[in-house]
């Protein structure tokens, strides 16, 4: 279940659209140490296929990812 | 008859491991170059949310100003004084920096233009401006074409202070298109 993932950080992406997401997941991983989470929430319909990509072009992984209505919570694992 | 195919074998691997060596060193980097030669608003903000989204994912990016693109990286509030007939007409007519910058298509005298921004606005989607500070907090690197400089008759001291802002010409782009996975022309 995705709330036994621990989060380390919460990333609030409400109402910012491209490419503010990636912008900003890119910032917030860093401030994490690896093998942590961030938990980011986003209402961006091209982040539904930008995560995606951008965690396999940066290398890291996306551990689930939850719909709910017009929300979409991604949670990302700092992998290096 | 045996240490005759041993020593070939082992000049075959030599061989190879020499092309390995000087392909991997030749392989292109984790890098965009991209050449900005529009001035137009919309295109100016592809190109910057697309320079901004290769940074967030890890490629290095050089963007390169040139013609039409110039304009854009204009300082607003610098003068330059000394100009020529010419280069103060190119100054009066061409906009003032990105906050000027029209539409390519629909800018129907300035009021498309104006439409767009107050619905970018609306939609929480960065500004131009707030786009190219946003490039300069993400190490975006910017050359501007000195052949376009002086053709237009900006002077540097118009141009706004971006971080480690280089002037440079075709050779300077070209060499970091060759080292790029990705290059683009807008």
């Amino acid at each position: 279940m995705n709330a036994d993932i621990k989060v380390a950080k919460e990333l609030n992406l409400r109402n910012l659209p491209c490419p503010m997401p990636v912008v900003k997941i890119s910032k917030a991983v860093k401030e994490i140490a690896v093998g942590e989470v961030v938990m980011a929430i986003t209402t961006d319909p091209g982040a539904l296929s930008d995560f995606p990509a951008w965690a396999k072009s940066s290398g890291h992984e996306i551990l689930a990812t939850e719909a709910s209505g017009e929300e979409t919570k991604f949670y990302v694992k700092r992998l290096k | 008859m045996e240490s005759e195919m041993e020593s070939e074998l082992a000049a075959q691997v030599a061989d190879l491991r020499s092309r390995l060596e000087a392909l991997e060193q030749n392989a292109p980097g984790n890098k965009l170059s991209m050449v900005v030669f529009s001035g137009d608003l919309d295109k100016a903000l592809a190109a910057f949310i697309i320079a901004t989204g290769a940074a967030a994912m890890g490629m290095e990016v050089m963007m390169f100003f040139t013609f039409w693109g110039t304009p854009l990286l204009r300082d607003p509030e610098a003068k330059a004084l000394g100009k020529d007939l010419m280069g103060t007409m190119f100054g009066a007519m061409l906009p003032r920096g990105a906050a000027r910058a029209k539409l390519s298509k629909m800018h129907f005298g300035g009021l498309g233009t104006a439409m767009m921004r107050g619905l970018m606005k609306q939609k929480n989607v960065a500004s131009l401006d707030q786009l190219i500070a946003l490039a300069a907090e993400m190490d975006v690197k910017i050359c501007i074409c000195d052949l376009s400089m002086s053709l237009m008759g900006f002077a540097r001291e118009e141009m706004i202070n971006y971080p480690d802002l280089k002037y440079c010409g075709v050779a300077t782009f070209l060499e970091a298109a060759q080292g790029s996975k990705i290059q683009l022309f807008l």
